[in-house]
């Protein structure tokens, strides 16, 4: 029986009648792929797929906030118009940006050009470190005005107790969101050292482009956040 | 039977040390690496399972208090659930056979399927420092607004254990279905896969779907229990039930996570020991897909007396019935693989009639508690214990047992005594149905779950179900000794020594670290069995 070692003599192996061809030996390709071409389509398997438990995650969540809002109409509208709609709204505007950015960093790296690689996900850091300070700021007041449920949750209406669970999901829903854009964030400092090391080439990019879909989920899910929280009645503040 | 010494280089042996272990990617290593702590929680399980049959040989409440008790089948169910159950066959004997059934060097991302296994045993110190630091009294099932509010015991230090092993059968799901789409080998087509990669498909489906689920349920309770936030808290117009249909949404269906791949498990070895094609193979297959879809749609039938209302509970009551149609499907399918057959008398077919049988009866004492009305009469009573115990014991765990012997020879080179391997499973099965069938019969006639007292008249039945416990022990410890036995003193089990099909039976035992000398080439169906070989065998 060979050893361990004849196997690494051809890790390319008959892989070439599988259809991806070889794409010879690419220092990103691992040991255990036959093809980069295997590797990349494995890696975008997989964050498609974690996206999906994401979705399935979040869904918790949105079913409790579901289930409440057809329970309490009243309180979801009043809950809602304690939050900031300004800021709410800018935030938005920021992450949509954010996205964009991100998708112009994956064109930069697709097309080899290494710079604007770096650039545009410098960008998008800064619009998701944006997007962080300004939920702080909307924490912080929550906090002044003891809108943060617990013990020292205090609010005067018919509904109080409602609007507590109103704003208990509001915090666990953007609460999750915002630790979502933290670790999106590592990820893309991360990604953008080594754009800057020249890591990356139009041959192999994958970790650009997943850390990409990861930041356009955490966007969508924000897209979904914001009419969901910050819009239930608006039109009885503006109407 | 081949006596030939163990091959010179093989994965456990290329690498030595303590470090070797730990930082290993390669799916094998980590599948025994699985093992170890499953084995430990096993144990620990068991040990809480002893706490409980001791109590219940007396009527009085005499052994423990009432709030001890409560800790032991609280923790007996966490531990074994979440730690023994769900990663048993997918986690050990999936990570080390998948890879090697599909004709791959490895999983699709070792580095993630070893964070996986430190996520897992990250989750497990959580919960036995909850264990250690007093334990958890909730039931497994962490109900609110008890464990949010009113319990005094570690829900918190538990919860954050289940949210973040949590994350390791996430991980390992994904793994393997990017696995199974990605890795496999040059003509292994969909339908050429071995069964047990179809039904391990089939889980990962169950865990990317259902357990991201479970965690932000679990991180919902957190949350409230220690910040105060009000989810399920009906003080503030929370529902609890609604904890009870997220909790049900993953629970359920985690059962589906528990007997899947023991199913694909039965399929392997039935196949080989009876020494024909699996009957039926695309409605096997498909089956475990089935139960996967289906497995989704009924998790209410665990809130029949929730208060839900009666019309969705008629429907989930019809759904739980249908779910019974594609596991029928599979034990009409094994038992016609048998048919005809050259039956080969080995030990690990021992453990599949033992799981064809219990998950016979575990199965359709199923339909008893999916019946609308009988259930408002069996909620809650030791028939329902003695009918999840058949599927997850009974079930699971026998069809564990039975993987771990037939590949026990591949992972680790070495043959266990047959003779005590089959009178394990015979002392298994045995004690197993003396502990379980009583518990039927006490359900039937009233005896409520989980307290530690009971009227004097189920005395003999209890009396028989503790003493069946010991038969139980006895089996498992039979089982961990001649199996660590067998690593020093087993004889050579040689590449193939069951003279299986399968890609995994044509590399040497222990398998390299690359699994193949080189890519194997698939260009026949799974299971081709001649019935004359076993004559040359």
């Amino acid at each position: 029986m060979p050893d361990g070692v004849a196997a690494h003599a051809d890790p390319h192996g008959p892989a070439s009648a599988t259809g991806f061809g070889a794409a010879g030996h690419h220092p990103a390709l691992q040991h255990h792929f036959q093809t980069l071409a295997q590797q990349q389509e494995a890696a975008t398997l997989g964050m498609w797929i974690f996206l999906v438990t994401e979705v399935m995650f979040f869904g918790g969540l949105l079913m409790a906030y579901l289930l409440y809002r057809v329970w309490y109409p009243a309180a979801w509208s009043e809950g809602s118009l304690e939050l900031d709609i300004r800021l709410g709204a800018f935030n938005t505007v920021v992450l949509i940006a954010s996205s964009l950015t991100m998708a112009l960093g994956v064109r930069a790296a697709q097309t080899g050009a290494q710079k604007w690689t770096v650039r545009w996900l410098l960008i998008t850091m800064a619009l998701g470190f944006t997007f962080l300070v300004v939920k702080f700021f909307e924490y912080r007041e929550k906090y002044l005005l003891h809108h943060i449920p617990g013990p020292n949750f205090e609010f005067e209406g018919p509904h109080a107790g409602q609007v507590e669970l109103f704003l208990s999901l509001y915090f666990g829903l953007t609460g999750l969101h915002a630790l979502h854009m933290v670790v999106g964030f590592s990820l893309l400092a991360v990604i953008t050292w080594m754009a800057h090391r020249r890591r990356f080439s139009p041959e192999w990019y994958t970790p650009v482009e997943l850390s990409g879909l990861y930041w356009h989920f955490v966007d969508i899910v924000w897209i979904f956040l914001f009419p969901l929280l910050y819009l239930v009645d608006r039109a009885r503040q503006f109407g | 039977m081949t006596t030939t010494v163990l091959p010179r280089v093989n994965y456990l042996n290329v690498r030595h040390g303590v470090a070797s272990w730990l930082l290993t990617k390669d799916h094998k290593r980590i599948g025994i690496m699985y093992l170890v702590v499953v084995t430990i929680a096993f144990f620990l399980g068991g040990i809480f399972a002893t706490g409980v049959r001791i109590e219940l040989t007396t009527p009085q409440g005499d052994f423990v208090s009432a709030d001890t008790y409560n800790r032991l089948f609280t923790m007996h169910g966490v531990a074994m659930v979440f730690f023994v159950l769900i990663p048993s066959v997918p986690a050990i004997l999936g990570n080390f056979a998948l890879p090697l059934m599909i004709g791959a060097k490895d999983v699709a991302f070792p580095k993630i399927n070893l964070l996986s296994w430190y996520i897992f045993v990250i989750g497990f110190f959580f919960t036995l420092a909850a264990m250690v630091l007093g334990g958890v009294d909730t039931g497994w099932t962490f109900y609110t607004p008890y464990s949010t509010v009113y319990s005094n015991s570690n829900v918190l230090m538990t919860g954050i254990g289940v949210f973040i092993a949590g994350f390791s059968s996430i991980l390992t799901g994904l793994n393997f279905m990017v696995t199974i789409h990605r890795m496999r080998a040059p003509g292994m087509t969909w339908f050429r896969l071995p069964l047990f990669v179809w039904a391990l498909y089939a889980t990962s489906l169950v865990q990317i779907l259902g357990t991201p689920v479970i965690a932000i349920t679990v991180g919902m309770l957190a949350l409230e229990r220690a910040l105060g936030f009000g989810i399920f808290d009906p003080r503030l117009g929370g529902d609890p039930v609604l904890f009870q249909h997220l909790f049900w949404f993953y629970s359920h269906p985690a059962v589906y996570i528990m007997i899947l791949p023991p199913m694909g498990v039965i399929s392997e070895v039935i196949a080989c020991f009876s020494r024909k094609n699996v009957f039926g193979y695309s409605f096997v297959a498909f089956s475990s897909l089935a139960i996967a879809v289906f497995g989704f749609l009924v998790w209410a039938h665990h809130l029949f007396v929730a208060g839900i209302s009666p019309y969705s509970a008629m429907v989930f009551s019809f759904l739980s019935f249908a779910v019974a149609i594609p596991s029928a499907v599979k034990t009409f399918n094994w038992t016609a693989t048998l048919y005809q057959g050259a039956i080969w008398w080995r030990a690990p077919l021992m453990w599949v009639f033992g799981f064809i049988g219990l998950f016979l009866i575990g199965g359709l004492t199923g339909l008893f508690l999916a019946s609308l009305g009988l259930d408002v009469h069996l909620h809650d009573t030791y028939f329902v214990v003695a009918h999840f115990h058949y599927i997850m014991v009974g079930g699971a765990i026998m069809g564990f047992f039975a993987g771990l012997h037939y590949w026990w020879p591949k992972m680790t080179g070495r043959m266990f005594s047959n003779a005590a391997a089959t009178l394990a499973a015979l002392l298994v099965f045995v004690g197993f149905n003396l502990t379980f069938f009583p518990q039927f019969i006490l359900g039937y006639l009233g005896m409520p779950r989980r307290y530690h007292a009971y009227s004097e008249e189920f005395q003999v039945l209890n009396v028989l179900s503790s003493a069946g416990a010991s038969i139980l022990a006895v089996g498992y410890t039979l089982i961990a000794c001649y199996l660590v036995y067998s690593l020093f003193k087993g004889e050579a089990a040689g590449a193939n020594p069951w003279r299986a099909t399968g890609l995994e039976w044509k590399t040497q035992s222990p398998p390299i670290p690359d699994n193949f000398p080189e890519t194997p080439i698939v260009n026949e169906a799974a299971y081709k069995y001649s019935e004359r070989e076993i004559e040359v065998a």
